[in-house]
């Protein structure tokens, strides 16, 4: 009976475990095993050892240009992106009536289409007409020129990603929505105010989900490519040459395959070595009740 | 005495509470208000600018709404560039995927939700440890091995994974699985159904909303995927509507009007299924996310 069980589990998950070997854990042993070669998919791949690592640390500036855009990208978004979703959940945590309306809103914009959704933000960034520098020029600031401004195109891409925040937003919500309702009762008899009651209960008890939005807003962010690719294409001046970005020009449009699979796999294993780093500080500061765990 | 005196102060706290909860309410929708114009204004600017006719589009200082307004942007924008076929292609893709995982993920889902067999925790945590592998990692020897295929260019690379599963979509299943009641299961199985008849008369009927919520995940995924296609799909009659926009978008001379009219209907689909569906939505967003 436990035997035929088993086999059933086996059977049952089968599509998965071959789309596991096939999709996964195959592509990731070729991926390093092409990293090692020079391969333009045309003349046979060439053994070169380790010659396309070498070459992306000691001599080629624009791994290192794509690797501070990312990064530098990566340390102003990730933390903006966690205060921002907050502090919209805790606006669309209140009692008031109609917030589901208010909620809708915040959250529509992170769940459009990429390419639209960057389209509409080179409208609103354009240099004379658009809409940021227009409102900028009712209180007379003459705007930036944003995208086509090597020092103003990653904070212009920074601020359109913002307009995604709805969806952090959305996470904490739920989390919010779960804090047992005593907690607060019981402070408010202790005579804590609102401030102390978000300092000793809320935050505490959200930890768990700034946690989990923390690992996966620093997975995405380093995989940012569409906004880069559409707005400016790595421009002006590779002020926004993001890494996937940088892989893509690599393995599409040079076809160099060897090195963008070594480049690949320097991006995984520094987002891997990242989300480690970040499990491992979290049991000083990730709070959970301790039976539920 | 204590009686006349008592209830004195009270009404006093209570005014002044519920003056302070009337502060609180007002503060809040003025917050909430603010934060919802600061969310709109780009939408609001795109319809502007898609109803404008051409000489507004770039006027200086542009104004907030088109005069006249420019219907026949739509119509020539969707027509400038071949709108409908694209958007046939996206639908075609995005269907054919929706089957692949809700077929795929159902059954593999169900199993890590209630068989038992060895190796299914090491197996459950590789699961969740793929959820977390970046595309770009892998996306190369994909091509390499769909190009030895013979499928570049077509929609087969983007349609067929989907049958193999997905790890979120699986996670997002098992997890509703696990709040269903096993019990008709069990009696099911004493009177000899078997699994798969199990999955199909009992599972499947009670599962509409989480399977639903599978569908409008990847419905929304695949509408708005953008590099997949962009790596796969090379002629002009085969791209999505994502492809087709940015293809706009990079014509040598940019008409902004057109071009917001086409992001709009982009987008569309995607808004409709988001107002339909709301709740799916945020509930897959709660069921995934909280148990990280």
């Amino acid at each position: 009976m436990a035997r035929r069980e088993a086999l059933t589990f086996y059977l049952l998950i089968s599509p998965w475990l071959v789309g596991l070997l096939l999709f996964v854990l195959g592509p990731m042993v070729a991926s390093l095993v092409f990293s090692f070669t020079k391969w333009d998919l045309l003349s046979p791949a060439q053994f070169v050892g380790l010659d396309n690592y070498e070459k992306l640390f000691s001599r080629d500036p624009l791994f290192w240009q794509s690797l501070k855009v990312t990064v530098l990208y990566t340390v102003a978004y990730v933390p903006l992106e966690l205060a921002g979703g907050l502090v919209l959940a805790l606006l669309m945590n209140q009692p008031l009536r109609g917030i589901g309306l208010f909620r809708t809103i915040y959250y529509l914009p992170s769940v459009l289409p990429g390419v639209a959704f960057v389209v509409l933000w080179m409208w609103i960034l354009h240099p004379d007409v658009g809409l940021i520098n227009t409102l900028l020029s009712y209180v007379g600031i003459e705007g930036p020129r944003w995208l086509v401004d090597p020092d103003w195109a990653l904070p212009a891409l920074l601020m359109m990603s913002l307009w995604g925040l709805g969806r952090s937003m959305v996470i904490y919500l739920a989390s919010l929505q779960g804090i047992p309702q005593q907690l607060y009762e019981a402070a408010s008899i202790d005579g804590a105010g609102r401030w102390q009651s978000f300092w000793r209960i809320t935050l505490p008890m959200l930890t768990p989900t700034i946690f989990f939005n923390l690992v996966l807003s620093i997975i995405s962010t380093f995989q940012t490519f569409t906004s880069a690719f559409v707005a400016t294409n790595g421009g002006p001046l590779d002020s926004t040459l993001f890494y996937v970005l940088y892989i893509f020009r690599q393995a599409f449009e040079y076809f160099n395959m060897g090195y963008a699979s070594a480049l690949a796999w320097v991006l995984f294993v520094i987002i891997l070595v990242l989300t480690l780093l970040v499990v491992r500080t979290s049991d000083r500061w990730v709070y959970y009740e301790g039976e539920r765990r | 005495m204590s009686s006349t005196l008592q209830p004195q102060p009270r009404p006093a706290i209570g005014q002044s509470q519920r003056l302070r909860q009337r502060l609180g309410t007002v503060t809040g929708y003025l917050l909430a208000i603010a934060v919802a114009v600061l969310f709109l204004l780009p939408l609001f600017w795109m319809i502007s600018s898609s109803l404008k006719p051409d000489y507004q589009v770039l006027e200086f200082p542009p104004r907030w709404l088109p005069d006249p307004i420019r219907w026949a942007n739509y119509p020539e924008a969707l027509t400038y560039v071949p709108f409908g076929r694209y958007a046939l292609n996206t639908l075609f893709i995005a269907v054919m995927t929706i089957l692949g995982h809700v077929l795929s993920c159902t059954l593999v889902a169900y199993a890590f939700a209630r068989l038992r067999a060895p190796g299914k925790n090491i197996l459950f945590v590789i699961l969740l440890a793929t959820m977390m592998l970046p595309y770009p990692v892998t996306m190369i020897p994909i091509y390499i091995g769909f190009k030895t295929l013979g499928w570049v260019n077509s929609f087969k690379p983007l349609i067929v994974p989907a049958f193999f599963g997905s790890a979120f979509y699986i996670f997002l299943l098992r997890q509703f699985f696990l709040t269903l009641p096993p019990e008709m299961e069990d009696a099911a199985r004493v009177d000899g159904a078997s699994t798969l008849q199990i999955i199909w008369h009992i599972i499947l009927p009670i599962s509409r909303p989480a399977i639903a919520t599978v569908a409008i995940f990847t419905f929304q995924a695949t509408w708005n995927d953008f590099l997949a296609p962009l790596i796969y799909l090379h002629d002009q009659s085969k791209y999505t509507v994502s492809l087709g926009l940015n293809f706009f978008r990079s014509s040598y001379d940019i008409r902004w009007g057109y071009l917001m009219a086409a992001s709009l209907v982009t987008m569309l689909p995607v808004i409709l299924v988001f107002f339909l569906a709301q709740r799916q939505f945020i509930k897959g967003i709660t069921i995934t996310g909280l148990k990280g």
